[in-house]
């Protein structure tokens, strides 16, 4: 009390007491108005990151769903792809059916002729339009002969002006020349060169050529190895959360079994890469590239995710529900697997989604095991060799072409929109199946 | 592979032998289940047992150890010339032989040997699978009837039944024992084979790291060397970077989250930081290379630094930004746990509330904290690919965010990603370098465990 005292003793100093309190208060509430802001700004940093994140794949990425195709009028003539005129479908399949492409190309723009100016002028063209002319003609052996009007993917060069990337003005030393732009612009005004939405992406396998490459390959690979992954990490990881939780005594070994798992629960995830390729590949000798194998470590990477999850979802079912069936005479298998599985099963198949998810997005393990190589072949089953999507990106990532940025970035929206379902999955099954006791 | 016809042809008849055991319980028992010692459907799965168990047991031996028995016979069958070469053109050699016998081509025209090394690995493959399906097929039918012989009404069929599936659920407890110990013998072994080409201590200590050895003796500039001290460096100095960014921009999140923000506010922000933690690192690998690191490239050419296009600076601060929720969420989790008793006593005493947080709060949440920053630091030390994709690939021992540096991840994925031969301490250098990274995390993790577990305040 002798703060009171004072004041009351010496009335004068009362006012500068006052005046000095005030003054330590305010730089009390400045500092708490400081620390607030630092939270507020962290936040905002966080979330601008994500913004930033978020706007630079989805800008990059968009255009690539959409595709430049030419439209052209394809005379298939018979001299060139079945000059003996025997329709054998051995002659159909080896003809140079891009000659007919660039034969229509010409008849457009007779005014190339030097050997450079056709040069260019094919490279408008995509060297897929073989292959899409050779499908019409085994399809349908009638149309040789024919004048057909035929959709063709334009080369990557072309797309990337279509859409802006590569400025309309030619460049000393850029990809495309002032010929190939004016003719582009020319192309474009005849409504024969446009853009339409690219399906190609979806249904095909990687390729060098940026306008034939699609995500078709790696989606599959990714499909198989998740395919393993749950047949083999969904019953191993509830079966042992199931042990550990109702069955196991209280001994060193369950001690070291619960140390085990939340050790591996923070392995990185190389690790088991290397794990992979000294067990599944060197001693087991399965084949590498394989989603099998990828499926296998991704399985032992997911593992501890689901035990722990499922743990807690078994945890949180009450005893009395035990106890019930126990006192009506079930047997302790019985009991839990009647009773107390099932009504875990919203919490577990939550955790298990959520495992997937993460599963779904590694990386690096694939890489130890092979799953980089170039695959052009859509893998039929988990044994084909085959890339994953999150390795997909990866590999276009390096690749030096502008076009692949584009691809990129909508290789990676679409594995953000898979990552996006599951864990929406996962958030509707909890808000409506869980339940509190 | 018709391997999907013959599982399928197998779960058919286990499912068939369900059907047979239950009927012929019932049969016996007179059709009233009352006369068994179990229920009916016991009686089913007990068959069902008999009749998948063995079948399945050798579907997955063969299936493990087939590619092994199948080469190591082909290997034998080779002419002698083609057995003495040496083990990589062999590797190369038993490639060709498996493409070419797959109807693809290798490049190049297969020689005699190949194309005959070809026919055996076909036939061996057909064979072996005929032998497989007639086999495990037979087994189970045998399994099946044997099962079915057994029944009868006081065979206490739920007992069999119930030790199974508990056999079942303990193997499936000891497969993360048998993870780990697959981990580390695998590192261990490939390690051991790599320490005896080079010293541990100049691995450890050594200052010059170019893995690239020699292929042919009178090459210049490749003698190969592993000190990995620059990779070490290289880790720290970017983890240290991610640190430096996640760490206050985590914590002052959570604390903000956990102390200030109005319910509405953390409904909507929390999930969201969250999103952070579920995007792969792959699409943050791609933002580092593609935007962050020319950005800031460029903005250091403007103010007169020379910053690398594959600068520690980018791959740090991406992998900072990847850490902020591990950080943000473990450190909310804590600061909730705090008694809000400890909190009322600091305010009825006059303190503000962030002199409350700064001095009550966060000393009694400090053990979590410190478990919560250790755990984000082994994660970003063991993180592969941001610095895969962002980082360098050349070993530089430097300080200087600015430059470029490598890590640890770095040098596994290069090392091992590509053609390989096992026998090279290039790619056996690997593994060590995994060993050392393992060591590292666990370390840093059971450290955390213990920080958390040992320093944390009991308030009840």
């Amino acid at each position: 009390m002798t703060e009171m005292s004072q004041t009351v003793t010496a009335p004068t100093d009362a006012a500068a007491r006052k005046a000095r309190q005030d003054a330590r208060l305010r730089k009390r509430h400045a500092a708490e108005r400081r620390f607030r802001a630092l939270g507020i700004a962290s936040i905002i940093i966080a979330l601008t990151f994500l913004g930033l994140l978020f706007t630079t794949i989805i800008g990059k990425g968009y255009t690539a769903f959409m595709q430049s195709h030419l439209t052209l009028e394809v005379y298939f003539d018979p001299a060139e792809i079945d000059p003996a005129g025997t329709r054998d479908p051995q002659a159909l399949a080896t003809a140079n059916y891009i000659a007919l492409a660039r034969q229509s190309l010409q008849d457009l723009f007779p005014e190339a002729t030097s050997r450079n100016d056709r040069r260019q002028m094919n490279a408008l063209l995509s060297v897929g339009a073989d292959l899409e002319l050779r499908r019409m003609v085994e399809a349908n052996p009638e149309i040789i002969g024919t004048t057909q009007r035929v959709v063709l993917p334009a080369s990557a060069d072309v797309d990337m002006v279509v859409k802006g990337h590569i400025g309309r003005d030619a460049v000393e030393g850029g990809r495309v020349s002032q010929q190939q732009l004016d003719w582009i612009a020319h192309l474009e005004a005849q409504d024969m060169l446009a853009l339409q939405f690219n399906t190609r992406f979806f249904t095909a396998g990687d390729s060098r050529e940026p306008e034939l490459a699609g995500i078709k390959g790696a989606v599959m690979g990714s499909f198989y190895a998740m395919l393993v992954t749950v047949a083999l990490s969904f019953p191993l990881g509830v079966a042992t959360a199931i042990y550990l939780e109702e069955f196991a005594p209280k001994n060193r070994w369950t001690d070291l079994i619960e140390v085990n798992i939340n050790n591996l629960a923070a392995v990185p995830s190389i690790v088991f890469g290397l794990l992979g390729l000294a067990v599944f590949l060197q001693f087991f000798n399965l084949p590498r590239s394989a989603p099998l194998v990828g499926g296998l470590v991704l399985t032992l990477m997911s593992l501890p995710t689901i035990i722990i999850a499922s743990r807690a979802a078994l945890k949180a079912v009450p005893p009395s529900i035990r106890q019930a069936a126990t006192g009506l005479g079930a047997s302790k298998l019985q009991v839990v697997l009647h009773h107390v599985l099932p009504l875990a099963m919203p919490g577990i198949l939550t955790g298990t989604i959520i495992a997937l998810a993460q599963a779904l997005g590694e990386t690096a393990p694939l890489l130890m095991i092979g799953m980089v190589a170039f695959v052009v072949d859509i893998p039929g089953g988990p044994f084909d060799p085959a890339t994953a999507l999150p390795v997909q990106i990866f590999l276009w990532a390096d690749a030096p072409e502008r076009a692949f940025v584009e691809r990129t970035s909508a290789a990676i929206i679409v594995l953000l929109g898979f990552l996006a379902v599951m864990n929406i999955v996962a958030i509707i099954l909890r808000k409506k199946f869980e339940r509190r006791w | 592979m018709q391997l999907l016809p013959l599982v399928i042809a197998l779960l058919v008849l286990t499912s068939i032998g369900y059907y047979l055991g239950r009927g012929r319980a019932l049969t016996m028992a007179g059709g009233s289940s009352r006369n068994l010692h179990s229920l009916p459907g016991y009686y089913g799965f007990y068959v069902a047992l008999w009749c998948g168990i063995p079948a399945f047991l050798v579907l997955a031996a063969w299936l493990a150890f087939e590619p092994t028995l199948v080469r190591a016979l082909v290997m034998n069958s080779l002419p002698p010339s083609a057995q003495a070469l040496p083990e990589g053109e062999l590797r190369l050699l038993m490639n060709e032989v498996r493409q070419f016998a797959g109807g693809r081509s290798y490049g190049r025209e297969p020689s005699e040997i190949v194309i005959a090394a070809a026919e055996y690995y076909t036939s061996l493959k057909t064979t072996g699978f005929a032998a497989l399906i007639v086999f495990s097929l037979s087994l189970a039918v045998a399994g099946l009837a044997w099962g079915r012989k057994r029944i009868h009404q006081q065979l206490r069929a739920r007992v069999s039944v119930e030790r199974a599936v508990k056999v079942f659920l303990i193997i499936s407890s000891t497969i993360a024992v048998f993870t780990t110990i697959g981990i580390v013998m695998s590192l261990l072994f490939e390690s051991i084979r790599f320490f005896q080409a080079v010293p541990p201590m100049e691995f450890l200590f050594g200052l010059n790291w170019s893995p690239q050895t020699a292929i042919r003796a009178d090459q210049v500039g490749s003698s190969g060397a592993f000190g990995a001290v620059p990779l070490f460096a290289g880790t720290l100095l970017i983890s240290l970077i991610a640190m430096t960014v996640a760490v206050p921009v985590g914590l002052f999140s959570a604390i903000y989250m956990a102390e200030y923000a109005p319910s509405r506010v953390r409904a909507v922000v929390k999930p969201l930081l969250e999103v952070l933690a579920g995007i792969p690192t792959v699409v943050y690998g791609f933002f580092a290379a593609l935007t962050v690191a020319p950005f800031l490239r460029d903005s250091g050419s403007v103010l007169g630094l020379s910053v690398a296009s594959e600068s520690a600076l980018a791959a740090g601060l991406v992998m900072g930004i990847m850490i902020i929720p591990f950080i943000s969420s473990l450190s909310d989790d804590v600061i909730t746990s705090v008694p809000h008793s400890l909190r009322q006593g600091s305010y009825g005493l006059g303190a503000t509330k962030s002199e409350t947080i700064r001095q009550v709060v966060i000393p009694a949440a400090l053990p979590g904290i410190v478990g919560g920053v250790l755990l984000a630091a082994s994660r970003a030390i063991g993180e592969t690919m941001i610095v895969v994709m962002a980082a360098g690939l050349a070993a530089n021992l430097t300080a200087n965010p600015f430059e470029a540096v490598t890590t640890v991840t770095v040098q596994i994925v290069t090392l091992l990603v590509g053609d390989q031969e096992f026998d090279s301490p290039k790619t056996l250098a690997a593994f060590a370098l995994g060993l050392v990274l393992f060591c590292v995390t666990l370390v840093l993790n059971v450290v955390a465990l213990h920080v958390v577990r040992k320093y944390r305040e009991k308030y009840d």
